[in-house]
């Protein structure tokens, strides 16, 4: 084992773990904003406005994200119609081709989560917030999107966490990312275990504190579900 | 509009669930200070009746008029009933309030966060203001303490009381109880129904679903007794518990006693 051969090439690393951090909390970010408004669509909306919704996460759910990515990168360049249109420059590029992809994948995932947790509100809070004269836009906003973000916290922590690591499949397509940065070192030093073992141990490390964000946000947000603390935190009326 | 206009009018409701016609024709006015007790075996339709004052049911046929507004309604192209301006429903919606059976708290608000959370974000009542109210409101029901509580952390009473408080924080035309005390303890339907009863005193408008005869005939100024779908008495508790003018009332009334 010789660490200075990691030490020597930190900053190849560190270049990775930027854009590993970049490229998972864009995808996710964006892929969050848009799973919302998607997942409503599939809880509420006639067939004709569900059917899409169902196809994309039907598609992105069941093919392998690498095969997704190799069809955004590779595939893409064979149509002449995005070759040709605008959004070429992007498309080219790895960077965009993998953000495109990881946005979508985690979407679908993310919509079918929220889904779930929208179905599950219970009946009673909906025929309150109806009762007490709220509109449908303003009963999702305040009673059952805040109440279904909290049952899906658990879940959606787990997607967090396989995106993350799903995320190191953009090495393949020359992004250097945590494991692209440990594909380079492996291949100047041929010391695989080095180079894969320190990857490693940054995702590790970003899932520690993934888990740890997540805990602190349960912990704010679970408080209807926890046993009452006995020594009762004043809180300053709202 | 005159001082004799109903509260609550309903005429010719009818309501089916599939076959199962639960409502067949109910006309009932409440006038204001009413306390109104639905009485009537399960299956009688009292709780349709109910839900169908505040449009959480569509009746099929019928009128409702809240102070003498009426809902507006228009059939849908099978035919079906249906309200015709979704924003009246909303806004007559706010002029009642509803108490459920298994209180339908926001489980993931504090109390007080129930409370307010009509007043604010409906009425568009200053929050400060609707903070203040809640709290009185919270005081009322006999739970002021618990104001930065959340629901789960409440026994059933509590919870009950809590979802009194909402319903009273909107400052209702009418009051509507479904069943307020049927999902409670024994022991803690005493501490609802004492809240009830102050609010009858208070004069507020109430129709009750229930099944505590010892309301109904105490405290309420009318009772209404639902027999498959269709009112069968429909008078002054005392005079109709000691002269009920239906058999189906009098073996009901000896069944709960």
């Amino acid at each position: 084992m010789d660490l200075s051969i990691i030490l020597d090439n930190l900053d190849i690393y560190l270049q990775g773990l930027k854009n590993t951090a970049i490229l998972v909390s864009l995808s996710l970010v964006i892929g969050l904003l848009l799973a919302v408004p998607l997942a409503i669509l599939r809880t509420t909306g006639n067939w004709f406005v569900q059917a899409p919704v169902r196809a994309f996460v039907y598609f992105f759910r069941g093919t392998p994200l690498l095969v997704q990515m190799f069809l955004v990168y590779y595939g893409f360049g064979q149509f002449e119609l995005i070759k040709s249109s605008i959004l070429w420059p992007l498309f080219r590029e790895a960077y965009f081709c993998a953000l495109f992809t990881f946005t979508l994948n985690t979407c679908a995932y993310t919509t079918e989560i929220i889904r779930g947790a929208i179905k599950a509100t219970p009946v009673g809070e909906i025929e309150a917030a109806l009762a007490a004269g709220m509109s449908k836009m303003k009963m999702y906003r305040r009673v059952i999107l805040p109440s279904a973000f909290r049952r899906a916290l658990p879940a959606y922590s787990n997607e967090i966490i396989f995106m993350l690591h799903g995320s190191s499949l953009a090495s393949v397509i020359t992004i250097i990312d945590i494991t692209g940065a440990a594909r380079i070192v492996n291949s100047r030093y041929y010391s695989p275990y080095e180079a894969f073992l320190t990857a490693a141990l940054f995702y590790l490390g970003l899932t520690f504190c993934i888990v740890f964000l997540v805990k602190r946000l349960e912990n704010r947000w679970f408080a209807h579900l926890q046993p009452q603390v006995q020594e009762k935190t004043q809180r300053k009326p709202v | 509009m005159t001082d004799n206009t109903a509260s609550i009018s309903l005429i010719n409701i009818h309501k089916k669930f599939g076959e199962n016609e639960v409502l067949r024709g109910i006309s009932l006015d409440a006038y204001k200070g009413d306390v109104i007790s639905v009485l009537g075996p399960s299956g009688s339709g009292k709780s349709t009746l109910l839900r169908c004052i505040n449009l959480l049911e569509i009746p099929d046929q019928g009128r409702l008029l809240v102070s003498g507004e009426e809902v507006k309604m228009k059939q849908n192209r099978s035919g079906i009933n249906q309200p015709a301006d979704s924003r009246q429903v909303e806004q007559i919606r706010t002029r009642l309030a509803m108490v459920f059976q298994q209180f339908n708290l926001w489980s993931h608000m504090t109390i007080l966060e129930n409370v307010i959370e009509a007043p604010v974000h409906v009425l568009k009542i200053p929050k400060k203001q609707a903070v203040e109210n809640g709290h009185h409101y919270l005081e009322k029901v006999g739970i002021a303490d618990k104001w930065d509580a959340y629901p789960a952390h409440l026994s059933g009473g509590q919870q009950q009381r809590a979802a009194i408080a909402r319903a009273l924080a909107v400052e209702p035309e009418v009051m509507l109880f479904d069943e307020p005390t049927s999902a409670l303890d024994p022991e803690l339907v005493g501490e609802v129904l004492q809240v009830m009863r102050t609010l009858a005193e208070e004069g507020r408008t109430m129709i009750v679903v229930t099944h505590e005869m010892g309301f109904a005939r105490e405290v309420s100024s009318r009772v209404v007794f639902l027999d498959h779908g269709l009112i069968m008495e429909d008078g002054d508790p005392l005079h109709l518990f000691d002269n009920p003018q239906t058999e189906r009332f009098k073996t009901f009334i000896q069944a709960m006693v």
